[in-house]
């Protein structure tokens, strides 16, 4: 594989005040798995702007294309899953209450005690927890699981929420430093990076971008939508888990899955996925001449879209990047706006430099 | 509507710490709440806020005490660790279950920084860590700065309070946290703003009290310091939630409950009940066994040469979490009842008290 | 001010029997401070300075007592039951030597067979060996107070024994009673009993005293050690400053007044957050209508053994902190 040089002419997206404000109510708006039509909504008035081919799919996928220029250009797939984690309201427990359950992988340690919103309408309730007056030592060294729990929209709620509406929690979009916090970071990040890379598109390429449903509950939307688009190369665009503390006791940790502040994590191997080879080469080239960082995620579980974009028609040659992010799946997670500035710049350098030899040949 | 004089004061005081300790941001919000409705004012010397709102009788008067502690439970720093994430001890009561994904302010020395309490992954904890439910010493803070930033901002002894905002929900319900037991400042608020138009003869005072939460100190002193003639408690209670056992806990919206166990005078109590049941004040009947109420109540009664005492509780979702919900009404109504008595209180009240008589004790309805 | 200490930490006073350990206060003290007297709980009060216009009456409080034991039984082979006065870890007690006060006889700690030899029994399953093979032998009577026995050691910087807990309070408080000259503050020196059975001593005490604001100096807990629960504070890294312990929060204006003293005197401190356990300022703190408090802690490895370590340095620096903040007028912001 040939080493290629630096664009001299390369200037990386811009990341300021508007994609931050994108990033905010795009984190905001509530888009529960099989429930993304907020978050849709928002892409495709964002959309209306840059000059590409624009339907929505079956599943509600959002699916644009945006062609190059020139002859022999690839057909780059880049997705961003547009659904995150929440809860369902399953049954009607009077004076407000329900029962719900997950919907993804909410990390259950985290429910009680959080203010929820229900419904597209965002209805604001709580999450409660039993008194710790009125419970014993042995059962608080237990978990607090949904199923002790309701979501509480109080007495006077007449009928506004109903069986079978989503919730999310309630967290606003918020900077803590150097650092970004939101309920659904994961992956409206990506959501973002994609529109940021649409509106920067490098002409050698046509640019396919997905924003899929339905990940968080086995990266269902990808898959149509990687048979519709049909590309040469695939992207994955997501956030990665960074398990970075230190150990309780001091000793070294080796199970860490990213870093924050070593840049945008480049996947191998995951659950789901072995990545393409070329792919890696191609990312870790483009980070070497234009002198960004990046990190290789360390291999192990999880999964993104790649999963599925890989395996439709023929197959796919496919790789996933990610913001590290700490605490995915909780009602907030924490990620370094300089990791999602580096993740922007190594994808959009690296998509100036694809061409049909990129992926020619075998593996 | 004036009740919403009321139930403004209460957001507000919602969204301060003023944990047990460290109560001077609340202290400043009543302190100004108070001024226009009392004519003395004062801090006592650990801080509670002590306001008299004078009778009309002929001194020296005798004066009612009304009871509510202002601190809040919250968290405290313990450690910056090298990733700069901060570890942390509890003021007061807190089950450690509802705080991973808690979003929570860090009062520093340099100002307020905002964080977020996590669980750490699992296998930087130990062992047995991932088998059980989170435990406060596993936990951490997250402020999103980077380690060198972090250590250079907060310090050992730092607070942490819970950032959680008011959050009205429909049928007049407030959620939020430090409602236990802000709901009651309210309450004490509520009635002096109802005693502005009345005459009363009695003294009043409301006492604002500090560390209920850890260690009960303000009542104790506030108790020996101003000896009230008698003292009404004025704290939160159970209402029913998932999981509580039906028999502790009470009705929201269906009134204030007058709490019966040693801490209360039997007497005082009756002409509590009785007061409300003639104006038609919802109120419920509530217990406590074990000699202790829990509440401020404990060491009021035997300030000084002991001063008769009540409790008046506002029934409360979820307490002891960021998220404890009340309904305005109940506040109200409790407010309405408390200013109602002090305006029938006359010379020959604490004749009524005396528990010499043969016919003592029978309080309870 | 080592020979002070070793006398000190090599006296016995378990809690409500601090007499001798009282007596060696006294002496040290004699012509030393303004008054000295005994109060109804056994508390030594000293005064030095007077009241000036901006002066207040501070009150300085430091534990005489140390944990102990008490004889419940003295069965027919000449073995003594005992149970604990004060908080005595089982752990701790195994091998260990008590001497009875009344005697000044020694005995050893032994423990009932266990299947595990990892776990330990309670206090009810262990006894003290007297050396004597029958009840008659043995002469000690149920009732009888018993101290642990191990003497002093100095490590050079670091300092070990027995019941430094709080003596190394009582050595800061009489070197500083001792040095203590120009003060606009009524500064009284109290020496407080039964503080391991639940600060009782300085209860009392503070409602004699009245002061206007109080300090307890008495040992705090480390995180310094392999595996210690987590705690910032560390041996030799100077005095600690109490923020909140598990019965007391200190009053933040006396936890800044106390910084801002350590600072201008250009002397190391620490802030703590002690997790367990507390201190004679809850009982100070407490009294009539509230006094404002802190606490001076000394950070102590291996609290409540035989062998209980302090930081020289932090012992020295407590003095000057002490008097660096008593020599000026106190303003609480």
């Amino acid at each position: 594989m040939s080493a290629f040089k630096r664009n001299p002419k390369w200037q990386a997206p811009r990341i300021g005040a508007t994609e931050l404000k994108l990033l905010e109510r795009l984190s905001n708006a509530s888009a529960v798995s099989g429930d993304e039509g907020a978050v849709r909504a928002i892409v495709l008035e964002e959309l209306k702007g840059i000059p590409a081919e624009v339907q929505v799919d079956a599943l509600g996928n959002v699916l644009v294309t945006k062609s190059g220029k020139g002859a022999a250009r690839p057909r780059v797939l880049l997705a961003a899953h547009m659904d995150e984690i929440g809860f369902m309201l399953t049954a009607d427990d009077g004076e407000g209450q329900f029962r719900f359950e997950a919907v993804g992988g909410v990390d259950a340690a985290t429910l009680a005690g959080k203010p929820v919103w229900v419904g597209p309408k965002q209805h604001p309730a709580i999450i409660g927890a039993k008194p710790i007056h009125l419970t014993t030592a042995s059962e608080r060294s237990g978990a607090l699981t949904a199923d002790a729990l309701r979501i509480d929209l109080g007495p006077g709620n007449g009928g506004k929420a109903k069986v079978g509406q989503y919730a999310t929690f309630a967290t606003r979009f918020t900077r803590l430093g150097p650092s970004l916090l939101g309920k659904a970071l994961d992956d409206r990040l990506g959501v973002t990076t994609l529109l940021t890379l649409l509106k920067h598109a490098p002409a050698n390429i046509d640019l396919l971008a997905a924003f899929t449903v339905q990940e968080e509950v086995g990266l269902r939307g990808a898959r149509v939508a990687g048979y519709t688009l049909n590309p040469d190369i695939a992207i994955a665009l997501d956030c990665t888990p960074a398990m970075d503390q230190p150990t309780w006791d001091g000793r070294e940790n080796t199970l860490y899955r990213s870093r924050l502040d070593d840049g945008p994590a480049i996947y191998s191997v995951d659950s789901s996925t072995l990545s393409d080879p070329r792919l890696i080469a191609h990312l870790q080239e483009t980070a070497a001449a234009y002198g960004l960082p990046y990190q290789m995620r360390q291999p192990g579980g999880g999964g993104t879209d790649a999963g599925s974009l890989h395996k439709v028609r023929g197959g796919v040659p496919s790789i996933s990047v990610s913001v590290p992010g700490r605490y995915l799946h909780t009602p907030a997670a924490i990620v370094r706006l300089d990791d999602w500035k580096n993740t922007v710049a190594l994808l959009h350098a690296a998509l100036g430099h694809f061409t049909r030899d990129t992926v020619k040949g075998g593996r | 509507m004036p009740m919403e004089d009321t139930k403004t004061l209460l957001k507000e005081m919602i969204s301060v710490a003023g944990l047990s300790g460290h109560e001077a941001p609340i202290r400043q919000i009543l302190e100004r709440a108070w001024q226009p409705l009392t004519d003395e004012l004062h801090t006592g010397r650990l801080g509670s806020l002590h306001a008299r709102k004078h009778g009309l009788g002929k001194g020296p008067r005798p004066s009612l005490a009304l009871v509510t502690h202002m601190d809040a439970i919250g968290l405290i720093v313990t450690k910056v660790n090298e990733a700069g994430l901060l570890h942390l001890d509890q003021i007061g009561g807190i089950d450690a279950r509802v705080l991973p994904g808690q979003l929570v302010t860090i009062h520093t020395r340099t100002g307020d920084l905002p964080g977020l309490v996590v669980l750490p992954a699992a296998h930087t904890l130990p062992d047995d860590a991932a088998s059980s439910a989170p435990t406060l010493p596993n936990l951490r803070v997250d402020t999103g700065l980077r380690p060198a930033a972090a250590r250079r901002q907060i310090q050992v002894g730092d607070l942490v309070s819970f950032a959680s905002q008011p959050l009205e929900l429909d049928g007049d319900l407030l959620a939020g946290h430090s409602l236990d037991n802000r709901a009651c400042v309210a309450v004490a608020h509520e009635t002096l703003r109802l005693l502005q138009s009345r005459k009363h003869s009695w003294d009043v005072w409301a006492i604002a009290t500090v560390q209920e939460e850890a260690t009960l100190f303000g009542a104790l002193t506030s108790g020996y310091a101003l000896r009230p003639t008698l003292a009404v408690v004025i704290d939160v209670t159970f209402a029913k939630s998932p999981g509580t056992p039906g028999h502790k806990t009470y009705d929201l919206n269906k009134g204030p409950t007058l709490d019966w166990g040693s801490n209360t005078h039997p007497k005082l109590l009756a002409e509590l009940q009785t007061l409300a049941r003639k104006l038609e004040i919802p109120f419920q009947d509530a217990v406590y066994a074990g000699g202790h109420s829990g509440t401020d109540a404990h060491f009021m009664q035997v300030a000084g040469e002991g001063i008769p005492t009540a409790i008046l509780s506002i029934p409360l979702r979820y307490m002891h979490t960021p998220v404890e919900l009340i309904q305005m009404k109940d506040i109200e109504r409790a407010g309405r009842l408390l200013a109602e008595f002090i305006t029938a209180l006359d010379d020959t009240f604490m004749d009524k008290l005396q528990l010499d008589d043969a016919a003592n004790g029978e309080a309870q309805s | 001010m080592k020979d002070i200490i070793r006398q000190l930490v090599e006296t016995t006073g378990p809690s409500g029997y601090e007499n001798e350990v009282r007596a060696v206060v006294q002496k040290m003290l004699k012509g030393q401070v303004d008054s000295m007297k005994v109060d109804a709980l056994g508390n030594l009060i000293t005064r030095k300075g007077q009241k000036g216009q901006d002066g207040l009456t501070i009150m300085l409080s430091a534990h005489l007592d140390e944990i102990g034991i008490i004889a419940t039984h003295i069965d027919e082979r000449g073995f003594v039951r005992f149970t604990s006065v004060g908080g005595v870890h089982p752990r701790n007690a195994v091998g260990g030597r008590v001497r009875f006060l009344k005697t000044g006889q020694v005995g050893v700690i032994g423990m009932e067979p266990n299947q595990s030899a990892t776990s330990v029994h309670g206090l009810d399953k262990m006894y003290i060996d007297m050396g004597a093979s029958r009840r008659a032998d043995v002469k000690v009577s149920v009732g009888d107070v018993a101290a642990f026995d191990r003497p002093f050691e100095d490590l050079g910087q670091r300092l070990v024994s027995k019941a430094m807990d709080d003596r190394i309070g009582v050595a800061i408080l009489v070197e500083t009673m001792k040095q203590l000259k120009a003060t606009p503050h009524e500064v009284v020196g109290v020496f407080s009993t039964q503080e391991e059975v639940g600060i009782r001593g300085a209860t009392t005490a503070a409602y004699g005293v009245d002061p206007d604001l109080g300090i307890a100096l008495d040992v705090t807990l480390t995180g310094d050690t392999p595996q210690a629960a987590t705690m910032e504070v560390a041996l030799g890294n100077g005095p600690a400053i109490k923020v909140k312990d598990s019965g007391m929060i200190s009053d933040p204006r006396v936890v800044a007044w106390m910084e801002a003293g350590a600072k201008r005197a250009r002397l190391p401190y620490q802030l703590e957050v002690l997790s367990g356990g507390t201190t004679d300022a809850r009982g100070i703190q407490m009294a009539r209508a509230g006094v404002p408090v802190g606490c001076l802690s000394i950070p102590c490895r291996y609290v409540h053994t035989p062998s209980e370590m302090v930081d020289y340095g932090d012992v020295q620096n407590s003095v000057k902190l002490l008097l660096a903040l008593l020599s000026k007028p106190v303003k609480l912001a």
